[in-house]
Protein backbone atom coordinates (compact mmCIF):
# COMPACT_ATOMS: atom_id res chain seq x y z
CA UNK A 1 0.00 0.00 0.00
CA UNK A 2 0.76 3.52 -0.89
CA UNK A 3 0.50 5.84 2.02
CA UNK A 4 0.72 9.50 1.40
CA UNK A 5 3.90 10.73 2.51
CA UNK A 6 4.27 12.18 6.07
CA UNK A 7 6.97 14.63 6.39
CA UNK A 8 9.12 16.56 9.18
CA UNK A 9 10.27 20.26 8.30
CA UNK A 10 12.90 21.20 9.91
CA UNK A 11 14.13 25.02 10.54
CA UNK A 12 17.91 24.97 10.82
CA UNK A 13 19.23 28.11 11.77
CA UNK A 14 23.09 28.81 11.89
CA UNK A 15 23.81 25.48 13.36
CA UNK A 16 21.23 24.27 15.53
CA UNK A 17 17.30 23.24 15.03
CA UNK A 18 14.77 25.94 15.60
CA UNK A 19 10.78 26.35 15.21
CA UNK A 20 9.16 29.38 14.43
CA UNK A 21 5.38 30.47 14.93
CA UNK A 22 4.35 32.31 12.19
CA UNK A 23 8.05 32.70 10.97
CA UNK A 24 9.17 33.95 14.38
CA UNK A 25 10.05 33.82 17.69
CA UNK A 26 12.48 30.97 16.51
CA UNK A 27 12.47 28.16 19.44
CA UNK A 28 15.88 26.12 19.59
CA UNK A 29 15.19 22.21 19.39
CA UNK A 30 18.14 20.45 18.97
CA UNK A 31 21.32 19.46 16.99
CA UNK A 32 20.46 18.41 13.75
CA UNK A 33 22.26 15.27 13.45
CA UNK A 34 20.90 14.09 16.91
CA UNK A 35 17.46 15.00 15.19
CA UNK A 36 17.92 13.44 12.00
CA UNK A 37 19.07 10.19 14.18
CA UNK A 38 15.80 10.50 15.94
CA UNK A 39 13.96 10.70 12.97
CA UNK A 40 16.22 7.63 11.34
CA UNK A 41 14.85 5.40 13.85
CA UNK A 42 11.39 6.00 14.09
CA UNK A 43 11.15 5.38 10.16
CA UNK A 44 9.93 8.63 9.21
CA UNK A 45 9.02 8.65 5.01
CA UNK A 46 11.09 11.41 4.59
CA UNK A 47 12.54 15.22 5.53
CA UNK A 48 12.22 18.71 4.50
CA UNK A 49 15.16 20.87 6.26
CA UNK A 50 15.16 24.65 5.64
CA UNK A 51 17.84 26.72 6.02
CA UNK A 52 15.81 30.06 7.47
CA UNK A 53 18.45 32.66 7.86
CA UNK A 54 20.73 31.70 4.74
CA UNK A 55 18.69 33.97 1.94
CA UNK A 56 18.31 36.96 4.69
CA UNK A 57 22.66 36.86 5.63
CA UNK A 58 22.89 36.30 1.93
CA UNK A 59 24.75 33.43 2.21
CA UNK A 60 25.54 30.03 0.78
CA UNK A 61 24.16 27.04 2.11
CA UNK A 62 26.45 25.63 5.00
CA UNK A 63 27.63 22.63 2.84
CA UNK A 64 29.77 21.06 5.70
CA UNK A 65 27.12 21.05 8.32
CA UNK A 66 24.46 19.55 5.28
CA UNK A 67 26.95 17.08 4.65
CA UNK A 68 27.43 15.91 8.56
CA UNK A 69 23.44 15.76 8.14
CA UNK A 70 22.79 13.58 5.11
CA UNK A 71 25.57 11.23 6.16
CA UNK A 72 23.42 10.21 9.24
CA UNK A 73 20.20 10.89 7.11
CA UNK A 74 18.53 7.76 5.65
CA UNK A 75 15.79 8.46 4.20
CA UNK A 76 14.87 10.99 1.22
CA UNK A 77 15.95 14.66 2.15
CA UNK A 78 15.01 17.72 1.46
CA UNK A 79 17.05 21.30 1.49
CA UNK A 80 16.28 24.64 0.67
CA UNK A 81 17.63 28.28 1.75
CA UNK A 82 19.95 30.48 0.33
CA UNK A 83 20.29 28.25 -2.90
CA UNK A 84 20.72 30.36 -6.10
CA UNK A 85 22.83 28.44 -8.77
CA UNK A 86 23.07 25.09 -10.25
CA UNK A 87 26.43 24.11 -9.11
CA UNK A 88 25.23 25.10 -5.76
CA UNK A 89 22.20 22.49 -6.34
CA UNK A 90 24.85 19.88 -8.11
CA UNK A 91 27.07 20.18 -4.41
CA UNK A 92 23.96 19.17 -2.29
CA UNK A 93 22.98 16.36 -4.44
CA UNK A 94 26.58 15.39 -4.33
CA UNK A 95 26.55 15.51 -0.55
CA UNK A 96 23.65 12.67 -0.62
CA UNK A 97 20.91 15.49 -0.49
CA UNK A 98 17.81 14.15 -2.74
CA UNK A 99 15.41 17.49 -3.64
CA UNK A 100 16.71 20.96 -3.85
CA UNK A 101 14.16 23.55 -2.88
CA UNK A 102 14.47 27.15 -4.37
CA UNK A 103 12.00 29.67 -2.77
CA UNK A 104 13.28 33.34 -3.42
CA UNK A 105 15.88 32.40 -6.20
CA UNK A 106 12.62 30.60 -7.94
CA UNK A 107 10.79 34.05 -7.83
CA UNK A 108 14.02 36.23 -8.65
CA UNK A 109 14.85 34.01 -11.42
CA UNK A 110 12.65 31.18 -12.84
CA UNK A 111 14.83 30.45 -15.60
CA UNK A 112 16.66 29.05 -12.70
CA UNK A 113 13.88 26.43 -12.48
CA UNK A 114 14.16 25.26 -16.06
CA UNK A 115 17.95 24.77 -16.20
CA UNK A 116 18.04 22.96 -12.80
CA UNK A 117 15.05 20.76 -14.16
CA UNK A 118 17.07 19.75 -17.07
CA UNK A 119 20.22 19.47 -15.80
CA UNK A 120 18.78 16.82 -12.80
CA UNK A 121 15.71 16.18 -13.56
CA UNK A 122 12.17 16.94 -12.32
CA UNK A 123 11.95 14.77 -9.22
CA UNK A 124 15.00 16.50 -7.95
CA UNK A 125 13.74 20.11 -8.37
CA UNK A 126 11.12 21.73 -5.56
CA UNK A 127 9.50 24.71 -5.52
CA UNK A 128 9.10 26.03 -1.68
CA UNK A 129 5.98 28.97 -1.71
CA UNK A 130 4.88 30.71 1.19
CA UNK A 131 1.72 32.21 1.38
CA UNK A 132 0.44 35.19 3.43
CA UNK A 133 -2.92 37.31 3.08
CA UNK A 134 -2.58 41.07 2.00
CA UNK A 135 -4.63 43.86 3.32
CA UNK A 136 -7.23 43.21 0.76
CA UNK A 137 -7.27 39.77 2.11
CA UNK A 138 -5.96 38.05 -0.51
CA UNK A 139 -3.44 34.90 -1.04
CA UNK A 140 -0.42 36.37 -1.63
CA UNK A 141 3.46 34.59 -2.36
CA UNK A 142 6.06 36.05 -0.19
CA UNK A 143 9.80 35.31 0.04
CA UNK A 144 13.06 35.97 1.90
CA UNK A 145 11.74 33.69 4.93
CA UNK A 146 8.68 35.57 5.16
CA UNK A 147 9.86 39.12 4.61
CA UNK A 148 9.11 40.26 1.66
CA UNK A 149 5.66 41.01 0.35
CA UNK A 150 4.79 39.88 -3.84
CA UNK A 151 1.91 40.63 -5.59
CA UNK A 152 2.12 36.93 -7.36
CA UNK A 153 -1.03 34.86 -6.66
CA UNK A 154 0.13 31.42 -5.19
CA UNK A 155 -2.19 29.05 -7.49
CA UNK A 156 -0.64 31.30 -10.84
CA UNK A 157 2.89 31.09 -9.21
CA UNK A 158 2.41 27.31 -8.60
CA UNK A 159 1.14 26.72 -12.25
CA UNK A 160 4.35 29.05 -13.75
CA UNK A 161 6.52 26.66 -11.57
CA UNK A 162 5.22 23.40 -12.71
CA UNK A 163 5.37 24.93 -16.70
CA UNK A 164 8.98 25.68 -15.54
CA UNK A 165 9.74 22.09 -14.93
CA UNK A 166 9.65 21.86 -11.33
CA UNK A 167 8.67 18.64 -9.90
CA UNK A 168 7.20 19.54 -6.61
CA UNK A 169 5.77 22.10 -4.18
CA UNK A 170 5.99 22.68 -0.68
CA UNK A 171 3.06 24.80 0.03
CA UNK A 172 2.99 26.78 3.53
CA UNK A 173 0.86 29.45 4.71
CA UNK A 174 2.67 31.37 7.05
CA UNK A 175 -0.49 32.31 9.16
CA UNK A 176 -0.64 28.97 10.32
CA UNK A 177 2.94 28.07 10.99
CA UNK A 178 3.67 26.63 14.53
CA UNK A 179 0.14 27.27 15.67
CA UNK A 180 -1.18 23.58 15.38
CA UNK A 181 -4.54 24.87 14.39
CA UNK A 182 -5.36 22.95 11.18
CA UNK A 183 -3.89 23.36 7.52
CA UNK A 184 -5.52 25.88 5.33
CA UNK A 185 -7.41 23.71 3.76
CA UNK A 186 -8.77 26.07 1.01
CA UNK A 187 -5.41 27.55 0.29
CA UNK A 188 -3.98 23.71 0.04
CA UNK A 189 -7.17 22.62 -2.57
CA UNK A 190 -6.89 25.44 -4.35
CA UNK A 191 -3.30 25.08 -5.39
CA UNK A 192 -3.72 20.97 -5.74
CA UNK A 193 -6.56 21.48 -8.19
CA UNK A 194 -4.58 23.07 -10.83
CA UNK A 195 -1.49 21.32 -10.81
CA UNK A 196 -0.21 17.89 -12.24
CA UNK A 197 2.78 17.61 -10.14
CA UNK A 198 2.11 16.97 -6.06
CA UNK A 199 2.26 19.02 -3.68
CA UNK A 200 3.52 19.03 -0.21
CA UNK A 201 1.08 20.98 2.42
CA UNK A 202 3.20 22.75 5.73
CA UNK A 203 1.33 24.82 8.24
CA UNK A 204 -0.83 24.39 11.51
CA UNK A 205 -0.80 20.43 11.79
CA UNK A 206 -1.83 19.31 15.42
CA UNK A 207 -3.15 15.64 14.42
CA UNK A 208 -2.50 12.41 12.61
CA UNK A 209 -6.11 13.22 11.64
CA UNK A 210 -4.78 16.39 10.21
CA UNK A 211 -2.03 14.96 8.23
CA UNK A 212 -5.03 12.55 6.69
CA UNK A 213 -7.38 15.62 5.94
CA UNK A 214 -4.93 17.30 4.18
CA UNK A 215 -4.80 14.36 1.61
CA UNK A 216 -8.43 13.71 1.72
CA UNK A 217 -9.74 17.22 1.75
CA UNK A 218 -7.11 19.44 0.38
CA UNK A 219 -5.77 16.63 -2.25
CA UNK A 220 -2.07 17.32 -1.20
CA UNK A 221 0.04 14.47 -2.09
CA UNK A 222 2.30 14.54 1.24
CA UNK A 223 1.67 16.64 4.78
CA UNK A 224 4.01 18.10 6.28
CA UNK A 225 4.55 19.33 10.19
CA UNK A 226 6.83 20.85 12.37
CA UNK A 227 5.50 21.15 15.70
CA UNK A 228 3.41 18.31 16.24
CA UNK A 229 6.97 16.06 15.67
CA UNK A 230 9.04 18.03 18.61
CA UNK A 231 6.81 19.66 20.75
CA UNK A 232 4.54 17.58 23.50
CA UNK A 233 1.92 18.96 25.71
CA UNK A 234 0.20 22.17 26.70
CA UNK A 235 3.77 23.79 27.48
CA UNK A 236 5.06 22.79 24.14
CA UNK A 237 8.08 21.23 25.68
CA UNK A 238 10.75 20.12 23.02
CA UNK A 239 10.09 16.10 22.16
CA UNK A 240 10.90 14.65 18.66
CA UNK A 241 8.65 12.27 18.19
CA UNK A 242 6.44 10.54 15.18
CA UNK A 243 3.79 8.48 14.23
CA UNK A 244 3.67 4.42 14.12
CA UNK A 245 3.50 3.49 10.79
CA UNK A 246 0.21 1.34 11.99
CA UNK A 247 -0.95 4.64 12.72
CA UNK A 248 -0.59 6.17 9.77
CA UNK A 249 -1.91 2.96 7.67
CA UNK A 250 -5.12 3.38 9.77
CA UNK A 251 -5.26 7.56 9.15
CA UNK A 252 -4.65 7.01 5.38
CA UNK A 253 -6.95 4.29 5.17
CA UNK A 254 -8.58 4.79 1.57
CA UNK A 255 -6.94 7.19 0.34
CA UNK A 256 -3.94 5.49 -1.68
CA UNK A 257 -4.91 4.40 -5.02
CA UNK A 258 -7.07 1.42 -5.04
CA UNK A 259 -8.11 0.37 -8.02
CA UNK A 260 -6.31 -2.15 -10.42
CA UNK A 261 -5.50 -0.75 -14.51
CA UNK A 262 -4.16 -2.43 -16.94
CA UNK A 263 -2.22 -0.87 -19.42
CA UNK A 264 -2.23 -0.76 -23.32
CA UNK A 265 0.03 -3.61 -25.14
CA UNK A 266 0.81 -5.04 -21.83
CA UNK A 267 1.00 -9.00 -21.78
CA UNK A 268 -0.64 -10.91 -18.52
CA UNK A 269 2.99 -12.11 -17.70
CA UNK A 270 3.50 -8.63 -16.59
CA UNK A 271 0.04 -6.94 -15.75
CA UNK A 272 -1.24 -8.59 -12.08
CA UNK A 273 1.34 -9.50 -9.48
CA UNK B 1 36.78 -7.64 -1.71
CA UNK B 2 36.23 -4.48 -3.12
CA UNK B 3 32.87 -2.62 -4.03
CA UNK B 4 32.75 0.03 -6.55
CA UNK B 5 29.73 2.67 -6.78
CA UNK B 6 30.19 3.77 -10.62
CA UNK B 7 30.90 6.99 -10.52
CA UNK B 8 29.77 8.49 -14.03
CA UNK B 9 28.32 11.95 -13.28
CA UNK B 10 24.33 10.47 -12.51
CA UNK B 11 23.70 11.14 -8.94
CA UNK B 12 23.83 9.91 -5.76
CA UNK B 13 26.31 8.15 -5.45
CA UNK B 14 26.91 9.55 -1.90
CA UNK B 15 24.07 8.23 -0.24
CA UNK B 16 24.57 5.03 -1.53
CA UNK B 17 28.04 5.03 0.05
CA UNK B 18 26.77 6.47 3.11
CA UNK B 19 24.35 3.97 3.75
CA UNK B 20 26.83 0.77 3.07
CA UNK B 21 29.22 2.71 5.75
CA UNK B 22 26.00 2.70 8.41
CA UNK B 23 25.81 -1.28 7.21
CA UNK B 24 29.74 -1.57 8.32
CA UNK B 25 30.79 -1.90 4.53
CA UNK B 26 33.17 0.05 2.72
CA UNK B 27 32.20 0.96 -0.69
CA UNK B 28 34.81 3.09 -3.04
CA UNK B 29 33.50 6.00 -5.20
CA UNK B 30 35.06 5.82 -8.86
CA UNK B 31 34.34 6.15 -12.49
CA UNK B 32 37.89 5.10 -13.42
CA UNK B 33 37.91 2.27 -15.25
CA UNK B 34 40.77 0.65 -13.46
CA UNK B 35 39.13 0.36 -10.76
CA UNK B 36 36.07 -0.56 -11.92
CA UNK B 37 37.94 -2.88 -13.84
CA UNK B 38 39.46 -4.37 -9.97
CA UNK B 39 36.01 -4.39 -8.47
CA UNK B 40 34.57 -7.64 -7.10
CA UNK B 41 30.90 -6.52 -6.43
CA UNK B 42 29.60 -3.26 -8.75
CA UNK B 43 26.68 -0.75 -8.07
CA UNK B 44 25.33 1.26 -10.92
CA UNK B 45 23.20 4.38 -9.54
CA UNK B 46 21.53 7.09 -11.44
CA UNK B 47 19.06 9.89 -11.62
CA UNK B 48 18.10 11.06 -14.33
CA UNK B 49 17.27 10.60 -18.52
CA UNK B 50 18.20 6.90 -20.00
CA UNK B 51 19.65 8.56 -22.84
CA UNK B 52 22.29 10.96 -20.55
CA UNK B 53 23.38 7.66 -18.38
CA UNK B 54 23.97 5.56 -21.90
CA UNK B 55 26.08 8.61 -22.78
CA UNK B 56 27.90 8.83 -19.72
CA UNK B 57 28.47 5.66 -19.46
CA UNK B 58 30.52 5.66 -22.98
CA UNK B 59 32.48 8.82 -22.31
CA UNK B 60 33.44 7.41 -19.10
CA UNK B 61 34.97 3.99 -21.41
CA UNK B 62 32.67 1.73 -19.25
CA UNK B 63 30.15 0.06 -21.66
CA UNK B 64 32.59 -3.00 -23.10
CA UNK B 65 34.72 -2.93 -19.55
CA UNK B 66 30.82 -3.53 -17.81
CA UNK B 67 29.79 -5.67 -20.36
CA UNK B 68 32.97 -8.09 -19.94
CA UNK B 69 33.07 -7.71 -16.29
CA UNK B 70 29.02 -8.78 -15.61
CA UNK B 71 28.60 -11.36 -18.53
CA UNK B 72 32.02 -13.11 -18.73
CA UNK B 73 33.47 -12.83 -15.32
CA UNK B 74 30.33 -12.82 -13.68
CA UNK B 75 30.81 -9.54 -11.28
CA UNK B 76 27.71 -9.27 -9.19
CA UNK B 77 26.24 -6.16 -10.29
CA UNK B 78 23.02 -3.95 -8.48
CA UNK B 79 21.49 -1.45 -10.52
CA UNK B 80 19.27 1.12 -8.77
CA UNK B 81 16.67 3.30 -10.62
CA UNK B 82 17.63 4.98 -13.44
CA UNK B 83 20.60 2.08 -12.88
CA UNK B 84 18.51 -0.61 -13.01
CA UNK B 85 16.76 1.00 -16.53
CA UNK B 86 20.15 0.84 -18.32
CA UNK B 87 20.12 -3.03 -17.76
CA UNK B 88 17.45 -3.07 -20.18
CA UNK B 89 17.34 -3.09 -24.02
CA UNK B 90 15.88 0.21 -24.54
CA UNK B 91 13.48 2.94 -23.09
CA UNK B 92 10.78 4.95 -24.12
CA UNK B 93 12.81 8.03 -22.37
CA UNK B 94 15.47 7.65 -25.07
CA UNK B 95 16.61 6.25 -28.57
CA UNK B 96 20.06 4.92 -26.97
CA UNK B 97 19.97 1.34 -26.78
CA UNK B 98 20.39 -0.09 -23.32
CA UNK B 99 23.03 -2.26 -21.80
CA UNK B 100 20.47 -4.97 -22.73
CA UNK B 101 21.32 -7.81 -20.21
CA UNK B 102 17.71 -8.19 -19.67
CA UNK B 103 15.36 -8.52 -22.31
CA UNK B 104 13.45 -5.87 -21.13
CA UNK B 105 12.25 -2.53 -22.16
CA UNK B 106 11.55 0.80 -20.45
CA UNK B 107 8.17 2.39 -20.62
CA UNK B 108 6.43 5.27 -19.13
CA UNK B 109 3.67 5.84 -16.38
CA UNK B 110 0.40 6.34 -18.18
CA UNK B 111 -2.61 7.34 -16.20
CA UNK B 112 -3.81 10.77 -17.97
CA UNK B 113 -6.15 8.87 -20.74
CA UNK B 114 -7.72 7.56 -17.88
CA UNK B 115 -10.49 10.31 -16.78
CA UNK B 116 -10.75 10.75 -13.10
CA UNK B 117 -7.72 8.89 -12.38
CA UNK B 118 -5.68 10.62 -9.62
CA UNK B 119 -2.45 8.87 -9.92
CA UNK B 120 0.61 11.24 -10.22
CA UNK B 121 3.17 10.75 -12.54
CA UNK B 122 6.54 10.35 -10.84
CA UNK B 123 5.65 7.60 -8.54
CA UNK B 124 6.91 9.24 -5.36
CA UNK B 125 7.10 7.97 -1.83
CA UNK B 126 7.24 4.83 0.06
CA UNK B 127 5.46 1.63 -1.49
CA UNK B 128 5.96 -2.48 -0.54
CA UNK B 129 7.25 -4.53 -2.21
CA UNK B 130 6.16 -8.36 -2.98
CA UNK B 131 9.09 -10.84 -3.39
CA UNK B 132 8.25 -13.49 -6.27
CA UNK B 133 8.80 -17.08 -5.93
CA UNK B 134 11.83 -16.44 -8.51
CA UNK B 135 13.94 -14.69 -5.78
CA UNK B 136 15.67 -16.91 -3.19
CA UNK B 137 18.93 -14.72 -2.57
CA UNK B 138 18.34 -10.89 -2.34
CA UNK B 139 16.92 -11.20 1.03
CA UNK B 140 14.04 -8.87 -0.08
CA UNK B 141 11.09 -9.92 2.84
CA UNK B 142 7.25 -9.12 2.08
CA UNK B 143 5.97 -6.01 3.30
CA UNK B 144 9.16 -4.84 3.19
CA UNK B 145 8.75 -0.63 2.09
CA UNK B 146 10.85 1.00 -0.05
CA UNK B 147 11.11 4.67 -1.00
CA UNK B 148 10.45 5.10 -4.84
CA UNK B 149 11.06 7.86 -7.23
CA UNK B 150 10.48 7.21 -11.17
CA UNK B 151 8.15 8.04 -14.20
CA UNK B 152 9.53 5.05 -16.09
CA UNK B 153 9.26 1.46 -15.18
CA UNK B 154 11.05 -1.94 -16.38
CA UNK B 155 8.45 -4.41 -18.46
CA UNK B 156 10.48 -7.82 -18.45
CA UNK B 157 9.65 -9.93 -21.17
CA UNK B 158 10.59 -13.27 -19.34
CA UNK B 159 8.72 -13.31 -15.98
CA UNK B 160 11.28 -15.26 -14.14
CA UNK B 161 13.60 -12.39 -14.32
CA UNK B 162 10.66 -10.40 -11.92
CA UNK B 163 11.71 -10.95 -8.62
CA UNK B 164 9.51 -8.52 -6.83
CA UNK B 165 6.58 -6.49 -7.78
CA UNK B 166 5.06 -3.23 -6.36
CA UNK B 167 1.69 -2.28 -7.33
CA UNK B 168 1.18 1.86 -8.30
CA UNK B 169 -2.41 1.56 -10.86
CA UNK B 170 -0.92 -1.79 -11.58
CA UNK B 171 1.48 -4.27 -10.69
CA UNK B 172 5.03 -3.02 -12.23
CA UNK B 173 8.64 -4.97 -11.59
CA UNK B 174 10.31 -3.04 -8.40
CA UNK B 175 13.30 -5.87 -8.68
CA UNK B 176 14.92 -7.89 -11.33
CA UNK B 177 17.62 -10.70 -11.29
CA UNK B 178 19.48 -12.67 -13.71
CA UNK B 179 22.06 -14.64 -13.05
CA UNK B 180 24.83 -11.97 -11.21
CA UNK B 181 22.75 -9.02 -12.14
CA UNK B 182 20.07 -7.41 -9.89
CA UNK B 183 18.02 -4.12 -10.68
CA UNK B 184 15.69 -2.55 -8.38
CA UNK B 185 13.71 0.34 -9.11
CA UNK B 186 13.41 1.37 -5.52
CA UNK B 187 16.55 3.42 -3.51
CA UNK B 188 17.48 0.77 -0.64
CA UNK B 189 19.80 3.82 0.17
CA UNK B 190 17.13 6.00 1.13
CA UNK B 191 15.13 3.54 2.70
CA UNK B 192 16.54 3.19 6.52
CA UNK B 193 16.29 -0.06 7.67
CA UNK B 194 14.82 -2.09 4.68
CA UNK B 195 17.30 -0.62 2.59
CA UNK B 196 19.90 -1.20 5.55
CA UNK B 197 19.08 -5.24 5.28
CA UNK B 198 18.95 -5.43 1.34
CA UNK B 199 22.13 -3.33 0.81
CA UNK B 200 24.01 -5.33 3.48
CA UNK B 201 22.57 -8.67 1.81
CA UNK B 202 24.07 -7.72 -1.24
CA UNK B 203 26.80 -6.21 -0.37
CA UNK B 204 27.72 -9.69 2.51
CA UNK B 205 26.53 -12.81 -0.21
CA UNK B 206 29.30 -13.90 -1.61
CA UNK B 207 30.05 -13.86 -4.90
CA UNK B 208 30.96 -17.64 -5.14
CA UNK B 209 27.72 -18.56 -3.71
CA UNK B 210 25.60 -16.13 -6.16
CA UNK B 211 27.96 -17.87 -9.33
CA UNK B 212 27.15 -21.12 -8.01
CA UNK B 213 23.21 -20.21 -8.03
CA UNK B 214 23.57 -19.17 -11.92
Amino acid sequence: MLIPRVIPCLLLRSRGLVKTTKFRRPVYLGDPVNVIRIFNEKEVDEVILLDITATLEQREPNFSLLEEISSECFMPLAYGGGVRTTSQMRTLYSLGIEKVALNTAAIDNPALISEAASCFGSQSVAVSIDVKKDWKRRYRVVTSCGRRMTTLDPVAFAVSMQQHGAGEVILNNIGRDGTMKGYDLDLVRSVTSCLDIPVIACGGAASVSDLAGVVRKGRASAAGAGSMFVFQGLHRGVLISFPSHAELEKAFAGTEPGWEYSPQGQSAANGKG
Amino acid sequence: MSIVIIDYGMGNVGSIRNMLRKCGVTAQISGDPGEIERATKLILPGVGAFDQGMHRLRQYGLVTLLDRKVREEKTPLLGICLGMHLLARSSEEGREAGLGWFDAEVVRFRFGEQPGVGLKVPHMGWNTVRPQASDGVTGLVSGARFYFVHSYYVVCHNNDDVIARTTYGFSFASAMRRDNVIGVQFHPEKSHRFGMAFLSEFARSSSAVTAAEC
